[in-house]
């Protein structure tokens, strides 16, 4: 699929700006359990991303998202920048290989949550963004095709940020607080729910 | 002079990264090419991938470099850092599992005898041996 340039310019700022006006919620939540610095993080991060936007909506999309990647890598700041960074430059990757959306749309936020895993070293349940990313890959793969797909995918986003304040942290800064860490939603699995959120309602708002 | 390996100090403070070279250096001298890095894009606590890449080239030896970094983030970016250089490099890097101050200082001397980059990445990790 060919995303239109101004599609694809409206989806990313929607998401940058989404993720910079969360800052403060992000940092918060990061105060609680780790080191505070996530919303600034993702914030210099998105801020970035913004100023090379004419660039990046001018690539084909899997240029796009490479370019989105690399840019969160170098200019994060923090272990967020090469895990968001990852998970694009992966989603990148798989559409430069014989991925096509919409239809292999689930296979390619496969790779990505993939890339996430393994450049953290962890897997779902350890109370980071995998607890969001990993959900919202599940109904992907079982609600493909179906008309309700975004909304379902809002609601998945949504519910599984609540289910990581029980959990205790076994990755990260957040890990160190052992017990102490539950009770509180993970900073990371609510910046990746803002992304996701901000791209679904971009979508809805499509013509 | 022979090759030795290289050695990078990653923290998330740059004072703890001048502060750790500089104990580095008075134990091995000039003798071990040694660089350091410390802090976010925009100077405050984290640390930068770009800033890991300058250091580790900074540091390059035919040898390889060993990388010691502090908490997580440093440990993420320094392997991202890592990927980004180019392919001929990439294999001569390795990121030690290893206290920064302590590694450094052992992973340094160790380099310091012409030891080979798994030797002074073993000797580093010694230390976080059970």
């Amino acid at each position: 699929m060919s995303v239109p340039s101004e599609t694809l310019k409206s989806l990313v700022k929607a998401a940058a700006e989404q993720v910079i006006a969360s800052a403060p919620e992000l940092t918060s939540l990061d105060q609680a359990i780790g080191d505070g610095d996530h919303g600034t993080n993702m914030k210099r991060g998105c801020e970035a991303v913004l100023g090379k936007l004419d660039v990046i909506s001018a690539q084909p999309l899997d240029e796009a998202l490479k370019m989105i990647g690399k840019t969160l890598v170098m200019t994060v700041g923090g272990a967020s920048g090469p895990l968001y960074g990852s998970f694009f430059l992966a989603a990148g990757e798989a559409l430069s290989h014989d991925k096509h959306l919409p239809e292999d749309l689930a296979d390619v936020f496969g790779s990505a949550v993939n890339a996430v895993s393994a450049r953290g070293r962890s897997q779902v349940g350890e109370k980071t963004m995998l607890d969001v990313l990993v959900p919202v890959l599940e109904t992907l793969k079982t609600a493909a095709g179906q008309p309700d797909l975004i909304a379902r995918v809002r609601t998945t986003a949504t519910e599984a940020v609540e289910r990581t304040a029980p959990m205790q942290a076994t990755k990260g800064r957040a890990s160190f607080l052992g017990a102490r860490s539950v009770g509180h939603v993970d900073p990371g699995a609510r910046s990746s729910c803002v992304l996701v959120q901000a791209v679904c309602a971009g979508l809805e708002a499509r013509p | 002079m022979t090759d030795t390996v290289g050695i990078v100090i990653v923290s998330h403070s740059s004072d703890i990264a001048k502060g750790t070279a500089d104990m580095v250096r008075q134990m091995v001298g000039s003798e071990v090419k040694v660089a350091f890095c410390g802090g976010n894009p925009d100077g405050g606590l984290g640390t930068s991938v770009p800033l890991i890449i300058d250091a580790i080239n900074a540091a390059w030896s035919p040898k390889g470099v060993a990388v010691l970094v502090d908490l997580g983030g440093a440990e993420t970016n320094s392997e991202m850092a890592v990927e980004m250089l180019e392919p001929a490099r990439r294999d001569l890097v390795v990121v030690c599992n290893a206290p920064i101050v302590e590694g450094a200082v052992m992973a340094a001397t160790e380099a310091a005898g012409g030891s080979s980059l798994a030797q002074v990445k073993a000797v580093a990790e010694e230390l976080s041996a059970d």
